[in-house]
């Protein structure tokens, strides 16, 4: 088929279960034009210099055409991860602040022991049961009970923000040929019940003690001055949107892998000692966040010998790039004790992923004790249905059996 | 023998980073035959960066710095003993104690020591240090936990300004004397030479540049305090001297091998040039100790004291010592290093003062945050991050493609203005601190090393 | 264990600072120090560490054993 509907492809649901036939269609075209003019890119090397070149800007307004929905609107502007440096580098600094090194180094090691506290309680939910759904009891409620510690938002609100989370997630859905007005704007309404309902909880926190975010964004600026309350709503639904949206795939997308591959089960069940390196790996092979899609040159820019015009659309496919054989040996291969490993699964760059510590810990806490807690798990349905994003790509839903759990 | 040697005797005289390396490479690449490593230093292979940041911080233990190696070598170790000469015809190495090595391979990896203070007597007084040696650092760093009175530290290269941030890390007075413009203006040029002066400034640094110090005093054999070629007088009860460093080559003096106070020239395959220019096929050079052409340079030859070389060149030298000419390859790794003081993470890639202007291309010198970009005659050379070390690969494809100076003018976080300047990369002579990278090829207008013999 | 980082392929993401942050710690934003012998309780978050470098920076010796020649 035309190289030039490899987007609309990608996207079209029916193809998310395995997309990895069409990013290798992707990689034999090198860069593929679009019929809107749109460019993808799906090549290793091709997204490792893009990410770390200083004319592809991450901001919309930098596009020919801009998306009038990803600008934000009046009162709630675009986060970090759609603006460039200096501004990106500014509020993700004071996002960092609170979060880790260098000033806060130990938060996310300190929170280990509450992660696997709540994967325990989780698994020993499972016990009287033979079938569980893996995103809904155990992959969605794990990361989501760890954002909400992290940030400071009450566990019992999940079922509003989740709402509003959704219905961002949809906005941004980038099928071509649907009409996206409607579904834009409730987005955009969500995101502002989003911010300002975490605006409300940070007010809440002025002056007062708690070890969370939103309380230190609010209590504890730092020397180079704080978030105004608008730079605080949009960095903090980036957040609370991140940090429970994208963990919950890479928790479900492993258990799936290593469901598929009972030898690798196996293996990690006797030797736990692996769990990390058989993360980096799920992040290469099954990447929760399978594409970069706001990117555009600052100029035109000559990407493995085609120009990619100023302003124009510019996908990063990540995922393709984790397969890609000229970068990685046997490329499809799920090997968790696999060394050579640098992979996209955070991106790279300036703006690689925020969360990523917190992300590897709480998915290395979830699968050791889902691999060493379940007896004989099967999974139920092969491929499961997905979720309709072709973004953020997992299952909606993963139903496995076993025999019983263990203590 | 034949010339894919996967058996017979490799000798490794110099026992650091680049000889442990290319020990490594050569077991990679399937040499199974006897391997003997020399080392004038009495430790294993261990790692010098850490010895002038965490070590002078006590934060490390000077002898915790040894270096994991990445496979077993099945090496036999001289440690503690010097070589004195190579026998290039009878192809043995001479050592110290006349034991002679024979070998049908030769790695010369000896490196570079602490260029010392030029009037012994002053160098001897207690309180004056060189830091170049795990043994050093030991020394200076218990000197630090004393708590001195006042640091003086001669020359703002990468070593004193990085000793300088240690000193107030741990709130230690500080003066350092530098002869010329600025600190790290040898390796970096004069915009980034300024940065480095109002940075250390900030950090309560006493910082006297375009001045020289002219004696060390001492009383009862101690150190009391130096004199500045200005007339000034500094009390101070530790000096540390850090002018660069000198080529380990003396004892190749009688081997016929070009050797000097530059380095011991070689081929881009690491193999050792004779006094003739002609190549030898038996012995090979890596690290500090080498001096080697390379394109991006005009072929011009590049001494280099950047632990990256040192890896690299090692690796390269150990592929070609076992094997046969057309499966060698040619060291063109674009020089980088990095250097962290005062806070900041200094990073570069290219050589800088192979340049003769140079550009703000990301970032500010106000924010701390920054590129910048170094061009020769319209193409770009090198490119130094603050802080700012994500882009750096962007730049290092636009050297290796020898893309034109100054580069777009598209990229985020762009400076409102940004106008190429000269470099002002000053003549070496005129700096205190011996220049890091030395470029020793054909330009007779500029003498990029110096050939001052210590007295 | 012994620990060496390649500081030239180091950028910075301070995966290591925040995984094994009693070894590993950042100076300023960017630049790394680390502790190049790492005490033997801290084992396996320097493992962790390690494979979590989004640059394959961090080069780690398990034990200094025998095999030290």
């Amino acid at each position: 088929m035309a190289a030039d509907t490899l987007y609309r492809r990608i996207t079209d649901h029916a193809n998310r279960a395995d997309p990895y036939p069409l990013y290798a269609e992707l990689r034999e075209h090198g860069v593929a034009r679009q019929e809107d003019g749109t460019y993808l890119v799906g090549t290793y090397h091709e997204i490792a210099e893009l990410l770390h070149d200083p004319r592809i800007s991450s901001d919309q307004r930098n596009r020919t055409n801009p998306d009038e929905f990803a600008l934000g609107r009046e009162g709630m502007p675009v986060s970090f991860i759609g603006l460039d440096d200096p501004e990106h580098d500014r509020l993700r600094r004071i996002a960092m602040r609170p979060f880790g090194p260098p000033h806060t180094p130990g938060r996310v090691d300190a929170l280990t022991g509450e992660i696997a506290k709540v994967a325990e309680q989780l698994i020993d939910s499972f016990r009287d049961r033979d079938r569980i759904d893996l995103v809904d009891d155990f992959a969605y409620p794990l990361p989501v009970t760890v954002i909400c510690r992290v940030l400071g938002v009450p566990r019992e609100d999940e079922p509003r923000f989740h709402a509003w989370s959704q219905t961002i997630i949809d906005s941004f859905d980038p099928t071509p040929g649907t009409d996206p007005t409607e579904r834009r704007r409730a987005g955009l309404d969500a995101r502002s019940a989003m911010g300002e309902y975490l605006g409300d909880l940070a007010d809440h926190r002025r002056g007062r003690q708690s070890d969370d975010l939103l309380t230190a964004f609010v209590n504890d600026p730092g020397p180079e001055g704080g978030f105004t309350r608008e730079e605080l709503m949009t960095t903090s639904v980036l957040l609370l949107i991140a940090g429970h949206e994208t963990t919950v795939n890479l928790i479900t997308n492993g258990m799936l892998t290593l469901l598929r591959h009972p030898e690798a089960l196996d293996l990690l069940r006797r030797e736990p000692a692996l769990m990390p390196r058989a993360v980096e790996e799920l992040l290469r092979y099954e990447p929760p966040v399978q594409l970069l899609p706001q990117r555009s040159p600052l100029t035109d820019v000559e990407v493995a010998g085609v120009t990619v015009p100023k302003g124009s659309p510019l996908i990063l496919v990540l995922a393709s790039g984790n397969r890609d054989p000229q970068r990685f040996h046997d490329p499809d291969r799920f090997d968790p004790t696999r060394q050579d490993n640098q992979h996209f699964g955070f991106g790279s760059g300036v703006h690689s992923c925020f969360g990523a510590p917190l992300a590897r810990v709480e998915a290395q806490i979830a699968l050791t004790e889902l691999v060493r807690r379940l007896d004989a798990p099967r999974v139920v349905e092969d491929p499961p249905p997905y979720r309709r994003s072709p973004i953020l790509r997992g299952p909606r839903h993963l139903l496995v059996e076993y025999g019983g759990t263990r203590p | 023998m034949s010339a894919d040697l996967k058996n017979g005797r490799i000798v490794v005289v110099g026992a650091s980073l680049a000889g442990l390396r290319a020990a490594e490479k050569l077991r990679d690449e399937g040499f199974t035959g006897s391997l003997t490593m020399v080392g004038e230093e009495s430790q294993l292979p261990y790692d010098r960066p850490p010895l002038s940041k965490q070590v002078l911080l006590g934060r490390v233990r000077a002898e915790d710095t040894g270096l994991p190696r990445r496979r077993e070598v099945g090496a036999q170790w001289k440690l503690g003993i010097r070589a004195t000469g190579v026998d290039p015809i009878g192809k043995h190495l001479v050592l110290a104690d006349g034991e002679q090595l024979p070998y049908d391979r030769l790695l010369i990896a000896t490196g570079t020591r602490a260029r010392p203070w030029p009037n012994p007597g002053e160098g001897a007084l207690d309180g004056v240090f060189t830091l170049r040696t795990s043994d050093d650092a030991a020394r200076l760093a218990e000197r630090f936990d004393a708590g001195p009175r006042r640091v003086l530290v001669i020359g703002a290269g990468f070593t004193g300004s990085e000793i300088a941030s240690a000193c107030r890390e741990r709130g230690l007075e500080v003066t350092v004397a530098e002869r010329g413009p600025a600190p790290l203006v040898g390796a970096l040029g004069g915009a980034l030479g300024a940065l480095a002066a109002r940075l250390q400034l900030a950090h309560g640094v006493d910082l006297r540049c375009g001045v020289t110090v002219t004696a060390l005093n001492g009383r009862n054999g101690r150190l009391t305090g130096a004199e500045l070629s200005d007339g000034s007088r500094i009390e101070a009860d530790v000096a540390v001297v850090a002018l660069g460093a000198m080529r380990n080559t003396e004892w190749l003096a009688a081997s016929g091998l070009a050797a000097g106070p530059r380095g011991l020239a070689c081929d881009a395959g690491c193999r050792a040039f004779d006094m003739y220019g002609i190549v030898t096929d038996d012995v090979f050079v890596a690290g500090d100790v080498a001096r080697f052409p390379h394109p991006l340079f005009e072929y011009q030859m590049l001494s280099l004291e950047h632990w990256g070389n040192a890896v690299e060149q090692a690796e390269v030298a150990a592929h070609n010592m076992v094997n046969p000419g057309p499966l060698r390859r040619p060291h063109l790794a674009v020089p980088a290093f990095w250097s962290s003081q005062f806070g900041l993470n200094i990073k570069s890639v290219g050589v800088p003062t192979f340049s003769d202007q140079v550009v703000i291309a990301q970032g500010s010198l106000e924010e701390r945050r920054l590129v910048a970009v170094y061009g020769y005659r319209g193409r770009i050379t090198a490119a130094v991050s603050v802080n700012r070390a994500k882009w750096l690969e962007h730049y290092q494809r636009l050297i290796e493609t020898a893309a034109p100076f100054p580069p777009e003018p598209a990229a985020v976080d762009q400076p409102a203005s940004s106008t190429p300047v000269p470099s002002d990369v000053p003549d070496p002579k005129l700096l205190s601190h011996g220049p890091t990278v030395a470029l020793t090829g054909h330009q007779p207008d500029r003498r990029l090393t110096l050939m001052r013999w210590s007295g | 264990m012994k620990i060496v980082v390649d500081l030239n392929r180091c950028q910075g993401y301070a995966q290591c600072a925040f995984l094994a942050p009693q070894v590993f710690e950042m100076h300023g934003e960017e630049a790394l120090r680390y502790t190049p012998l790492a005490p033997e309780d801290q084992s396996e978050r320097v493992r962790r560490a390690a494979a979590a470098c989004p640059v394959q920076a961090i080069l780690v010796e398990e034990e200094a054993g025998p095999g030290v020649r």
